[in-house]
């Protein structure tokens, strides 16, 4: 098992001096993920916060080969690259030996919006990638707008809560599931409160052959208006409340990564978050109890699949 | 910082200086407050390195060794996570000064 010691005394592959903003959560997410392998990683990166931030030119923060996609095809960036790879290797210009890792990451917006459909294809043709979704809830980079991973009465720039409205008025989208649904290798959801769950399910991803998925909640203090030094306490809420659950599907096969020993009400996860604020007034009680019910029913669902 | 012209850049843009936003310096962001590493306290647990956004957590010789201020932009996520009694990482406050600019 991987200590944190160890793990500091790596190499960064991303390196300071990166813009993004104070207590931003997509730095966590991936110090951890970037150790979780020892082989060279080509990373495709959609256009999102991260792409934004550690690549503003002439500067670069990755310390690695790393390549920027538009919004929607950072999936078929690396699977291109990945077949590349494959077509070298049997005509031995890249020695049979040689490990490369293939990595595709994009922002909620560019994975469960704009980019669903050539992740779909990509993971549907089975190539040996590993696809990194971080989820901060919202398009955050272009000035927070709403996204189909905005939760149920959040405030966002193109939903916004008022007089007439409390906010987003759809449910979010289940992501994870639909990757599911495509019944490749490894599918699984983390946090990087959960650094060593996080860890493992990165090694895992990379290790297995094929496609594999990982939806990693991130927090974002700019777009979910909370004290930016609360970030880990927060991602920690997240799981308490089981708004965002930590399982993975293998091969099928549901498996619950943690279980809160007493489940929290919704309540404490939407308090902190200026983004939810409006819930708390009285003509909005309805989204509150909308909210956790859906938690509830999600819940249980998972649960029930677990035991198969 | 001289702007290069189109016939000096790489095709593509291609950067093949990796890793050089290190002389980004944004711990000119830094405003009001500051952590400060007080080392009897530390039990080495390294979450203060785990969870700091812009890795301006000092580890040499695998121990943790105190703040890079360069880099550090004085969010206090290193001082909550800080798990000993007495806190390992305080914030403190900093007098604010003006950004001398990121170079000539």
């Amino acid at each position: 098992m991987a200590k944190l010691k160890d793990l500091a005394s790596m190499e960064d592959r991303l390196v300071p001096g990166h813009g993004m903003c104070l207590g931003c959560g997509i730095p966590l997410i991936f110090k951890i993920i970037l150790r979780a392998t020892e082989d060279p990683i080509i990373i495709a990166n959609a256009t999102g916060c991260l792409e934004v931030c550690t690549t503003i030119f002439p500067r670069t923060s990755w310390n690695m080969t790393w390549m920027h996609s538009a919004f929607e095809n950072a999936a078929s960036t690396i699977a291109g690259v990945e077949a590349m790879y494959k077509a070298l290797k049997m005509k031995g210009r890249i020695p049979q030996d040689k490990k490369i890792k293939f990595l595709g990451v994009g922002g909620d917006g560019a994975t469960y919006d704009i980019g669903l459909q050539a992740l779909s294809g990509t993971v549907e043709r089975g190539h040996d990638i590993v696809y990194i979704c971080y989820d901060n809830n919202a398009y955050a980079n272009t000035g927070g707008q709403r996204s189909s991973a905005t939760p149920l009465g959040a405030s966002a720039s193109t939903s916004p809560a008022g007089t007439q409205s409390p906010g987003k008025l759809q449910r979010r989208k289940d992501l994870t599931k639909i990757l599911v649904a495509h019944n490749i290798p490894y599918v699984a959801q983390a946090s990087p409160g959960r650094w060593k769950d996080l860890y493992n399910k990165a090694k895992k991803a990379f290790e297995i052959e094929g496609p594999a998925f990982l939806n990693v909640l991130c927090v974002c203090p700019t777009e979910w208006k909370y004290d930016e030094s609360q970030g880990v306490r927060l991602l920690q809420t997240a799981l308490d409340t089981c708004v965002w659950p930590l399982y993975e599907v293998e091969n099928g096969k549901y498996k619950i990564n943690y279980k809160p020993k007493e489940k929290k009400p919704v309540l404490e996860w939407l308090k902190p978050q200026g983004r939810f604020r409006h819930l708390f007034k009285e003509e909005n009680t309805w989204v509150l109890e909308k909210f956790q019910k859906q938690v509830d029913e999600d819940w249980e669902e998972l649960n029930k699949l677990a035991l198969y | 910082m001289r702007k290069e012209t189109w016939k000096e850049l790489t095709i593509g843009t291609i950067n093949l200086d990796a890793g050089n936003s290190v002389k980004n310096l944004t711990g000119t962001w830094r405003s009001g407050k500051k952590p400060q590493f007080i080392e009897e306290h530390c039990i080495q647990c390294f979450f203060c390195w785990l969870y700091c956004p812009h890795f301006a957590i000092l580890v040499e010789d695998g121990e943790v060794k105190g703040i890079n201020y360069d880099y550090c932009t004085g969010c206090g996520m290193c001082s909550v996570e800080c798990p000993t009694k007495e806190k390992a990482i305080v914030m403190v406050e900093e007098e604010a000064e003006l950004a001398e600019g990121s170079g000539k």
